[in-house]
């Protein structure tokens, strides 16, 4: 019927819901689904990119496992979820990374941090990377900022077009017959249930993980994440700022806006992943897409590892591990960026597009 | 608070204040409820855990009367009427004081449930004519059963799962022990100072239903789990409680043949009757398909299949109307042809062209609306379909096979407005009670409403927990 297994399921699922609908109230997954009576491959994908993964809907239905009715929504649309990555990767050349997420993700990190370390080492004297530098400009005696800022834009850019070219695929599949413009209201719309994971809430109580119990704190990790993330590239871009605008070098003092971001962000990427990491480790297999474990704990790691390297490097940039860990720090960032459109970075680039088409939809309804 | 003696091994404490035999919405607030009054509690659930609940599993919405409209509810609801929409669902056959009182509670019951962890929404999708009279349950039934056991065992319920009583030890009217089988364990005796039977109807007790149905039962198909074989009611009836309610009777409605045995729950439901006509396994019409409008119309068709041969029947309508109604589980059957639908459902080809061409001779022109009793009905045919009559002409044509799809039994224990059981020479018993659908039959004789099982269920078990905790007390 569809190209795939997991459609098939997904498919079957949405007819049996449909019929049901006793979990409308919970998110947004089954009133989109109730404005259908059928579901073509972009619909699915749709709703599977809508579903946050709560597990309210499993523990609340009465026809999950062992019910021969064998309804697992929150399950089946990870899986769907996942696929979904990859049939909509651009370049298509690297949709089968995703397959293989954790590995390629571990040998990109670990290739990234070595030529770093091994390029510091091959252009630097040895007195240089392991010196104490201190004052404006001490990261660029190790690396000209130039080379830096052109390296790092390069990467950003590619990982930008790349995710524009991939959620544009996403979107005509999943959009009005005849390619929709997104209307600024419900972009809106969509940035608030984003921003506050609207829908990752079990429907009220709280989210599922481990057992049937609402005791699942993965919003707040999530938070924590998402918002310390968001902190680093803040300070990244205010330094940037400061330092053609202004012409003011890093490192900065301690009580300066780009470090104080970055402090904050830090955190937030230490405990946010760290708190997500055990969330994944507890939860009901019967919820997980454990084929996609590699992708998800890879993403987790890069964003461990680039916080973590990052306050580091902080603690630590006026004695003589400020070159080594500059380098390490740089590493993990780069891999981040090169890796983003190609592993689990895009759930939420994808989620957001499906909150919007939610939003569209709703006002169209409402309209009606 | 504790357990009245000492803990044993298995930490099942021999003796509790309450015994509470079932695991539904009845027994969970009739637990909750003992357990708020200040008694210890036990909770016997037949069922394995996933399968907990009985009924509740399959329920969404319950029916309480409100003064006003609230958040999820779109307008009062009185006790007044609520009180007339059960005389006429039940004929009648209803006890008064006792509807009356139950009516009453249902009102602060809007309230008691959401503080025991459930949550309300307004009304699904498909169920608009219901948004002023019932409150739906955040998530379904079995939501409403996870946030009632989650309260009661933070309460310090204590629950046990497939947990089947073989005998209960009943002495004058007394309750003393119930005997727990336990295949491992070896059986043992539990005792309490009052029971609470919520263990509901005989639905599943395929058995038991041949009694009145005779080998037709064999071809029923029962909505809920095979766990509501009414083990408890039969032996409470055995030792002398009084009986309420038309033992014969049951509640059903047509579901998809297709339908599991046992289970199915809401999602193998036809509600495309009066879209289209209803054959029997000779290809005839037998019943008028226009007779009335909903909840009527949806209600009968379980009895009105049960009496025709094999118990099945066959829902036909064309491609003009297949989105009028809400999707279902099954695909309709189709065929390009009369002839090769028939063919499909295994009909006489013959025999169903000739009860379409007939049927559709028959069709008067109208405005149809099937939300109202149109103008749409035929002439000159046995039965007549007397409203929402279209013909059947546009294929390719469709069809749901369709049998009877059991709900609840009405047999139950008579009680007081205490929820106490009554005995069979009319003396109440000193310490047993009853909620849920073993006691249904003393408020619905017969008949049903949307959401008045919940009504029952949660407003008696309330009481009968708060009752039980008194007497354990004194």
């Amino acid at each position: 019927m569809h190209g795939t297994r997991i459609l098939d399921e997904a498919d079957r699922l949405m007819t049996v819901c449909n019929s049901c609908r006793y979990c409308e109230g919970l998110c947004a997954v089954f009133p989109a689904m109730e404005m259908r009576r059928a579901f073509s491959d972009g619909d699915l994908n749709y709703l599977a990119n809508l579903c946050h993964g709560c597990g309210a809907c499993y523990v609340d239905c009465q026809f999950s496992p062992p019910h021969e009715f064998n309804v697992n929504v929150p399950q089946t649309l990870a899986v769907a979820r996942a696929e979904s990555y990859a049939a909509y990767a651009w370049p298509q050349a690297l949709s089968g990374v995703f397959a293989r997420n954790g590995l390629v993700i571990s040998i990109v990190a670990a290739l990234s941090m070595a030529a770093f370390i091994f390029g510091f080492a091959a252009l630097n004297d040895r007195s240089v990377l392991f010196g104490v530098h201190t004052g404006p400009g001490a990261f660029y005696r190790l690396m000209p900022h130039n080379a830096m800022a052109a390296l790092f834009s390069a990467a950003f850019l590619y990982a930008i077009f790349a995710l524009v070219m991939s959620v544009r695929a996403f979107w005509r599949d999943i959009g009005p017959p005849i390619g929709g413009r997104a209307d600024g209201d419900s972009i809106f719309q969509a940035m608030r249930d984003a921003g506050e994971l609207r829908y990752l809430h079990g429907g009220g109580v709280g989210c599922y993980n481990e057992d049937d119990k609402p005791t699942d704190r993965r919003k707040l990790y999530h938070h924590l994440t998402f918002y310390g993330f968001l902190l680093c590239f803040a300070a990244t871009s205010v330094a940037t700022l400061y330092h053609y605008l202004l012409g003011r070098e890093a490192p900065y003092p301690w009580w300066d806006l780009p470090v104080v971001l970055g402090t904050l962000g830090g955190v937030g990427l230490i405990i946010g992943p760290i708190g997500l990491f055990v969330a994944k480790m507890r939860r009901d297999p019967a919820l997980l897409d454990e084929q996609r474990y590699g992708m998800d704990v890879g993403f987790i790691a890069m964003l461990f590892l680039a916080g973590f390297t990052g306050m580091l490097l902080l603690l630590l940039r006026e004695t003589a591990a400020m070159g080594p860990l500059l380098a390490l720090h740089l590493g993990a960032v780069f891999a981040l960026f090169i890796t983003m459109p190609s592993g689990k970075f895009v759930h939420g680039i994808y989620r957001f597009a499906a909150l919007v088409r939610y939003a569209q939809e709703r006002r169209g309804e409402a309209g009606s | 608070m504790s357990p009245t003696s000492s803990h044993r091994a298995d930490g099942m404490s021999s003796k509790y204040d309450v015994l509470v035999i079932g695991g539904g919405n009845a027994a969970l607030c009739a637990a909750i409820s003992a357990r708020r009054g200040g008694a210890s509690v036990l909770v016997l659930e037949g069922a394995p855990k996933f399968y907990r609940g009985g009924n509740t599993r399959h329920t969404r919405n319950m029916r309480c009367a409100h003064d006003d409209a609230t958040e999820i509810l779109t307008g009062p609801y009185t006790e007044e009427e609520f009180w007339e929409d059960l005389l006429r669902v039940t004929g009648g056959q209803t006890d008064e004081v006792l509807a009356r009182h139950m009516i009453r509670e249902s009102k602060d019951i809007l309230n008691w449930i959401v503080e025991q962890g459930v949550r309300w929404q307004p009304s699904l999708g498909g169920t608009l004519s219901l948004g002023r009279t019932n409150s739906f349950f955040l998530g379904g039934g079995r939501a409403m059963l996870n946030a009632l056991y989650l309260t009661a065992e933070k309460l310090g319920v204590k629950v046990e799962y497939d947990a089947e009583v073989s005998d209960l030890v009943i002495e004058d009217g007394m309750f003393l022990a119930a005997r727990l089988k336990r295949p491992i364990k070896g059986d043992t005796e539990i005792r309490a100072t009052s029971l609470v039977a919520a263990a509901g109807g005989f639905e599943a007790n395929i058995e038991w239903l041949k009694q009145y149905w005779g080998e037709a039962a064999d071809n029923f198909l029962i909505r809920g789990t095979p766990y509501n074989r009414g083990s408890i009611l039969k032996m409470l009836l055995a030792k002398g409680v009084q009986e309420v309610g038309d033992p014969t009777q049951c509640h059903a409605v047509a579901i998809d043949a297709r339908a599991p045995k046992f289970d199915g729950g809401i999602i193998t439901r036809h509600d495309s009757v009066v879209f289209g006509i209803v054959v029997n396994k000779h290809a005839q019409r037998f019943y008028d398909e226009g007779e009335d409008i909903w909840p009527k119309r949806y209600a009968i068709w379980g009895r009105l299949v049960a009496a025709q041969p094999d118990q099945i029947a066959y829902i036909i309508f064309d491609s003009a109307v297949v989105t009028s109604f809400m999707p279902t589980l099954f695909p309709p059957i189709a065929g390009q042809t009369m002839a090769e639908l028939a063919g499909k459902l295994e009909l006489y080809p013959a025999a169903l062209e000739k009860t379409i061409t007939e049927f559709n001779a028959a069709v008067r022109p109208g405005t149809f609306d099937h939300t109202i009793l149109d103008d749409c009905r035929t002439e000159g045919i046995t039965p007549q379909k007397s409203h929402w009559a279209r013909r059947i002409e546009a294929p390719p044509y469709l069809a749901y096979p369709v049998r009877p799809g059991i709900t609840f039994t009405y047999l139950g224990t008579r009680v007081t407005r205490e929820a106490r059981m009554l005995m069979a020479d009319g003396k109440p018993s000193a310490n047993m009670f009853a909620a849920g659908e073993i006691m249904a039959g003393n408020v619905l004789g017969k008949g049903y409403a949307a959401g008045m099982g919940m009504t029952i269920g949660s407003v008696f078990g309330r009481i009968a927990g708060r009752e039980a905790a008194k007497h354990a007390r004194n």
